[in-house]
C-alpha cells in the first residue's frame, strides 16, 4: 500500500499513462522553474499530437523546445514564443498550431481550471484579436470578454522541496506558473530538487498542498539561464 | 535635438511617485529604473512573480531561479515578495499597480495601443502586455515619435492589431510628452531644442497645442 507515498523512482513511472493527443500543462517561465527531466521523458516516449499549455516553449534544444525536434507538439497555448527558431519554422510550415493567450489570462485559465470554474470574464484582450469570437459583457460600464478555463490530462510541475504527501514549496521566481499548473492536471507530476521528511516543511509555508499532486520524482536540474545580466553590465 | 534612449528613460522616471508600485516593460521603460529620484521610494513589479525588483546581480549573486519578466537574471530588493503568476496578474488586473510603462508600435488619439503584432511578420506573442494595459491605473507609452522611415507612430487610428483599447494616458517620445484625452494628443512638453512645428509634422493624429509648450527639464 502506497498510502500517501507519491514518490516514484523512475521517469517512466512518473509519466506512465501519457498518450498521443493528450493535453499537458507545464509550469515554468522561460527556462526558469521548468520540469526538465519530465520534459526529457516525454521526448523519450516520443508521444505525438500533444497540446502543450505553457507560458513559453523553451529554446532550441532545451526545455519544451526538445519536443519540437520530433514534432511531438500539435498545438501550443502560450503567451510568448519568440525564443525558438524551430518553433518559428514549424509554425510557418503549418506543422504547429499556436493559441496566443495573454499571460495573466493564461495563469487564470489554469487557476480556474484547477478550481472547478469553467470560465471567467476579464477586461484583458477586449477590442483586440484575442477578444474576437468571444462573448463580451459589460459590468459597471466596463467591457469584458469571457475566457474558458483549462485543464490537462497531465500537469508537469517543477518544485523545490516536497514531502512524500506532495506538499511542496517553490524557490524564488521559479514558482511562476507551477502552482496553477499543479492544480489543473488530471494527473499532476512533481519534479523536485529534494524530498524532505513529512513535517520538515511547516504547514503554513506550503505553496501547493499535496492533494493536487499524484506523483513525485527527484530530478537533476541543469537550470540553464536564458539571459545572464550582471550589475557590472548595466553600469555601462 | 531628439532625446536618446537614456534621456527618454530619465524623463519617464520623473513620472514616478513616492510609494508607487510600478511595472516597467522591456527596453526603454526598464532603463528608467536607473533614474529613480533619490528622495522617493518605489517598488518595481515584474509580472513573472516578483514585487520589489532589485538591481542585476553580481557574478556571485547570480541565481537561475531569480529572473525578471525579460528572463534576465535579477535580485530582490529589501521588502520584496515573490508569488505565483495568477497572484501577479491579480495585482495587475485588479488595478493595484499604480503605473505601467511600456513600449508600442502605434498609439492613437483615443488611447488605443498596438504593440504586439505586425501582420505578415512573425508573431511572437503578447506576453503580459494586454493584461497590463487592461489593469493599470495609469499607463505611459514610451517610443520614438516616428519610425525609421519618418512615419508617425501617433495616429488618428491605430492600423495594427490592438493590445488594448482606450487605455493610454500619456506618451513620452524622443520629441515630446503628450497626454491623451478627448480624442486628441495634447502636447505637454517638448524635448530641448525641438520645435512645435517638428512635433506637429510628425504627429498624424489630432494634436492640441497650447500657447506655451515648455521644454522638458532634466
Amino acid at each position: 500500500m502506497a498510502g500517501f507515498n507519491k514518490v516514484v523512482d523512475s521517469y517512466e513511472a512518473a509519466m506512465v499513462g501519457l498518450k498521443d493527443n493528450m493535453t499537458v500543462i507545464a509550469g515554468g517561465f522561460g527556462l526558469c522553474g521548468i520540469p526538465e527531466g519530465l520534459i526529457a521523458q516525454i521526448k523519450k516516449m516520443n508521444t505525438k499530437g500533444l497540446t502543450v499549455v505553457s507560458n513559453n516553449c523553451g529554446v532550441d534544444g532545451f526545455g519544451l523546445g526538445l519536443l519540437l525536434e520530433e514534432k511531438q507538439i500539435k498545438k501550443m497555448v502560450s503567451s510568448y514564443v519568440g525564443e525558438n527558431a524551430l518553433f518559428e519554422q514549424q509554425l510557418l510550415n503549418g506543422e504547429l498550431e499556436v493559441e496566443l493567450t495573454p499571460q495573466g489570462t493564461l495563469a487564470e485559465k489554469m487557476r480556474a481550471g484547477g478550481a472547478g470554474i469553467p470560465a471567467f470574464y476579464t477586461a484583458t484582450g477586449f477590442g483586440t484579436p484575442v477578444g474576437e469570437g468571444k462573448e463580451a459583457r459589460k459590468f459597471n460600464g466596463r467591457d469584458y470578454i469571457l475566457e474558458e478555463s483549462i485543464t490537462g490530462d497531465f500537469a508537469i510541475v517543477k518544485a523545490y522541496k516536497a514531502d512524500r504527501y506532495g506538499n511542496c514549496i517553490y524557490r524564488h521566481t521559479a514558482q511562476n506558473f507551477n502552482p496553477m499548473a499543479a492544480t489543473a492536471g488530471k494527473i499532476t507530476v512533481l519534479e523536485v530538487e529534494e524530498i524532505v521528511e513529512p513535517g520538515e516543511l511547516s504547514p503554513s509555508e506550503i505553496h501547493t498542498p499535496g492533494i493536487y499532486v499524484d506523483r513525485i520524482i527527484v530530478g537533476k536540474f541543469e537550470k540553464r539561464i536564458e539571459r545572464k545580466i550582471l550589475s557590472s553590465d548595466s553600469n555601462q | 535635438m531628439s532625446l536618446s534612449r537614456e534621456q527618454i528613460a530619465m524623463r519617464v522616471a520623473q513620472e514616478f511617485g513616492d510609494g508607487h508600485y510600478i511595472n516597467l516593460g522591456i527596453g526603454i521603460p526598464t532603463l528608467a529604473a536607473n533614474y529613480v529620484a533619490d528622495d522617493i521610494e518605489v517598488m518595481l513589479q515584474s509580472e513573472n512573480g516578483l514585487l520589489g525588483m532589485g538591481p542585476y546581480p553580481t557574478e556571485e549573486q547570480v541565481d537561475a531561479d531569480m529572473i525578471n519578466a525579460g528572463k534576465e537574471t535579477v535580485t530582490a530588493a529589501t521588502g520584496a515578495s515573490i508569488f505565483n503568476s495568477a497572484e501577479s496578474f491579480a495585482m495587475i488586473r485588479g488595478g493595484h499597480v499604480d503605473l505601467t510603462v511600456l513600449g508600442a508600435f502605434e498609439v492613437d488619439c483615443f488611447g488605443n495601443i498596438a504593440s504586439w503584432m505586425i501582420p505578415g511578420k512573425l508573431i511572437k506573442g503578447m506576453g503580459g502586455a494586454m493584461d497590463l494595459v487592461a489593469g493599470a491605473q495609469n499607463i505611459i507609452v514610451t517610443m520614438t515619435h516616428a519610425d525609421k522611415h519618418g512615419h508617425s507612430k501617433l495616429l488618428a487610428q491605430c492600423t495594427l492589431p490592438l493590445t488594448g483599447v482606450n487605455c493610454i494616458d500619456k506618451i513620452i517620445t524622443d520629441l515630446a510628452v503628450l497626454e491623451v484625452k478627448d480624442g486628441a494628443f495634447h502636447l505637454v512638453e517638448r524635448a530641448p531644442g525641438v520645435s512645435v512645428d517638428e512635433i506637429q509634422s510628425k504627429t498624424a493624429g489630432k494634436l492640441v497645442v497650447s500657447e506655451n509648450v515648455p521644454e522638458m527639464m532634466f
